[in-house]
């Protein structure tokens, strides 16, 4: 039978601490980002240019219908050719931080923008036609009065989708990036606890994430109320 | 980056007996097999735990409450490895387990793994779609003399059923996609052939390019299903749970 | 045949029902009314046992309905109930939501459940609709099937839950019109119900209820010619400005 030991946790805490940074670095640029770019994505997809619509469907489609493990594999492999080349870098600079952010950030837009769009279709089409009959442009109408009201009613969904987010950046495994799963992993299977560093790395996340769902739910209640 | 050559797939692999493209195509066999034991594991456990979340029982719904709980704030990597690396470990009986062929491993992880996590997804479509009946579909069915489980089994679950069929189908589509995650402990899926190749004939542009065009392919396939078995199951005049 | 006695349900902490009994004899139409929230629906409900009751007794043909060890299932088998949205199965055919209880509960063959079922068609002017969807039907065509669907069990006494309340005026009366029919075949009945017109034609006697009290209970005449209390009078008068 196996014998537990957790001897190895303590010391490796500052090592994981780091890890934990990279993945929450991680997790904040890309919802920053992806809400950035969703937003944007979503405002095409309901322009009534042809164009731009087809683009963004084209976009929003194609992310979600590719695993994330792959969209990292290709952003692992496209963006440090085009960083170098482009800036001019050495070799030798490591860019797998930068690019699982812009993968993460490209991947989750796809996902915000439809969390937007639906935001953006549930305030009523008088919205609109009274911020335009007030005399903005349709420009303004949108940034001053709809989305702002888009954003608040998806607000708990968002929150939702940053928390799984945060669950899906430790895929960045992949590229050997040491995010606070990577450094589980490593420290588990240098000093051979694997067993102990793979449950206590879960409880970790089961910790954070069912606390931040909670809060999530509680904050939902609080908007509906 | 040099242009694509996409004559690489024809050549032979190393030991002879297939080519590059065949390997593509066994990952392929490999992502849609597991793909569909996985899903059949969430569709029967996930519809269990979905009907004991809205059963009278507390502890049915304290049970089931907590399972959706723990598998949805785990990352399903971190899930994956502990399926895989843990378990055997301190599970009795997890010695004969590790001595099974090795594909056979990582294939039942995969497939355990993939199918408690998707199941605590279907359980909360499941309960949505009971609850969407509301309570006027249980009172006629109990006032007329049904008991509890005739009443799931006759008029609650087939309806709730046919209702969750749209959400279902994005829960599909999830399994193939989250399928990929598996390659991370050796099987040999669509994502895994990839990376493979890559190592073997250097061509990333193309070998990535291959398997995302396969995903694609893949995605737009059980789409198509899935709209067939949304036309099948439509209820004539049914509009939905409007009140 | 069903005695209410001091029977008391609460929410928590509001109660819903307060200390309500009367009686029911074989063959009796009974009208229950009042204004809404008064308790009237959840009285009914709690006669075939939907709703739990805290105190008191429900008796329904010598079976308490609150007592353990009472088969719940077999005595609903007995006791038809109609709903205010009809509540057939969507999923099933109109014949399917009248073949389905019997064949479950009562344990009926299918040709003989069918042959039930297309006798009570014919009795409630669908047959021509058996093979249709609820969804394809009209709100009174769907409260017709519904009260066919209860009759199928051949109960010994039937309650309904405000039958016509969601339904369009003009379907209004094609339902009634089976209720009549159903009450004149001698038909135990309680109905939850405004249909005031209905209550005079039919009902042997009405309960008026407010606030989770049984206010009123008198013979029909008696009750719309004089009532005793102002809430029923002012109900009433309310009712006449619908």
């Amino acid at each position: 039978m196996y014998q537990l030991d957790w001897s190895s946790i303590p010391g490796a805490l500052p090592f994981l601490w780091q890890g934990m940074k990279i993945s929450l670095e991680i997790t904040l640029v890309a919802i920053a980002a992806g809400i950035f770019w969703g937003t944007i994505l979503a405002l095409m997809r309901l322009s009534p240019v042809r164009a731009l619509s087809l683009l963004a469907t084209g976009y929003v489609s194609l992310f979600r219908s590719i695993p994330l493990v792959m969209v990292l594999l290709w952003f692992f492999l496209v963006v440090p050719t085009l960083l170098r080349d482009v800036l001019g870098l050495s070799h030798a600079t490591d860019l797998r931080l930068a690019s699982a952010m812009v993968g993460f950030a490209l991947f989750e837009a796809a996902y915000y923008s439809e969390i937007m769009r639906a935001g953006i279709q549930s305030v009523s089409r008088g919205q609109a036609q009274a911020a335009l009959a007030l005399g903005m442009r349709p420009l303004q109408a949108m940034w001053l009065v709809v989305l702002p009201q888009a954003f608040r009613n998806m607000l708990p969904l968002l929150l939702t989708q940053a928390i799984i987010l945060f669950q899906d950046t430790s895929l960045v495994y992949v590229s050997a990036l040491a995010d606070f799963f990577g450094a589980a992993y490593k420290v588990g299977d240098r000093d051979g606890r694997l067993v102990e560093m793979l449950l206590f790395a879960g409880a970790v996340y089961f910790v954070i994430c069912s606390a931040a769902s909670f809060a999530v739910r509680r904050f939902q209640r609080r908007l509906a109320a | 980056m040099g242009p694509l050559d996409f004559h690489v797939f024809l050549q032979p692999v190393p030991t002879g007996e297939t080519t590059y493209l065949g390997w593509l195509l066994q990952g392929l066999r490999t992502t849609v097999l597991l793909s569909a034991c996985a899903w059949a594991v969430a569709l029967v456990l996930g519809s269990l735990l979905g009907v004991f979340r809205t059963v009278p029982s507390r502890a049915l719904r304290a049970i089931a409450g907590a399972y959706v709980e723990v598998f949805r704030n785990v990352p399903l990597l971190v899930q994956l490895f502990i399926w895989y690396f843990v378990v055997p470990e301190i599970v009795p009986g997890g010695e004969r387990f590790k001595q099974i062929d090795p594909w056979l491993q990582q294939f039942l992880a995969s497939m355990f793994c993939l199918g408690l996590f998707t199941a605590a997804r279907v359980c909360e479509q499941v309960r949505a779609g009971i609850e969407s009946l509301a309570r006027g579909q249980r009172n006629a069915a109990l006032a007329l003399g049904l008991t509890l489980p005739q009443t799931y089994r006759h008029v609650l679950l087939p309806m709730a059923g046919r209702i969750i069929v749209p959400p279902l189908t994005s829960e599909t589509l999830n399994v193939f996609k989250n399928s990929a995650v598996c390659s991370t402990i050796g099987l040999l899926e669509l994502t895994a052939q990839g990376r493979q190749l890559v190592d073997y004939t250097a061509r990333a542009y193309e070998s990535f390019l291959a398997v995302t065009v396969l995903y694609l392919l893949l995605n737009a396939a059980v789409l198509l299903i899935m709209r067939k078995v949304e036309a099948r199951t439509r209820v004539p005049g049914y509009l939905g749970s409007g009140r | 045949m069903i005695s209410i006695r001091d029977v008391h349900k609460s929410y928590g902490t509001v109660e819903v029902l307060s200390g309500c009994s009367t009686e029911v004899k074989k063959g009796e139409v009974i009208v229950v009314c009042g204004p809404s929230g008064s308790g009237k629906s959840t009285l009914i409900k709690c006669v075939n046992g939907l709703e739990p009751i805290q105190s008191g007794e429900i008796v329904v043909d010598g079976i308490s309905v609150a007592a353990r060890r009472t088969n719940l299932p077999k005595l609903r088998a007995r006791v038809g109930m109609v709903f205010q949205h009809f509540d057939l199965f969507p999923h099933l055919k109109v014949i399917d939501n009248l073949t389905l209880a019997q064949r479950k509960v009562l344990g009926r063959r299918e040709e003989e459940a069918r042959a039930r079922a297309f006798s009570l068609l014919d009795r409630v002017g669908l047959r021509e609709h058996a093979h249709k969807h609820p969804g394809e039907l009209s709100g009174g065509q769907q409260q017709r099937v519904a009260i066919a669907r209860s009759l199928a069990l051949d109960p010994i006494c039937m309650l309904f839950d405000e039958p016509t309340s969601a339904l369009d005026p003009e379907m209004i009366n094609e339902v009634l019109d089976v209720m009549v029919a159903l009450a004149r075949d001698g038909m135990t009945m309680i109905v939850v119900t405004h249909e005031m017109g209905f209550a005079r034609r039919v009902a042997h006697r009405i309960v008026f209820m407010d606030r989770g009290k049984i206010v009123e209970d008198a013979p029909t005449a008696d009750f719309f010619a004089a009532p005793k209390t102002d809430r029923a009078r002012q109900f009433l008068s309310k009712i006449l400005q619908h």
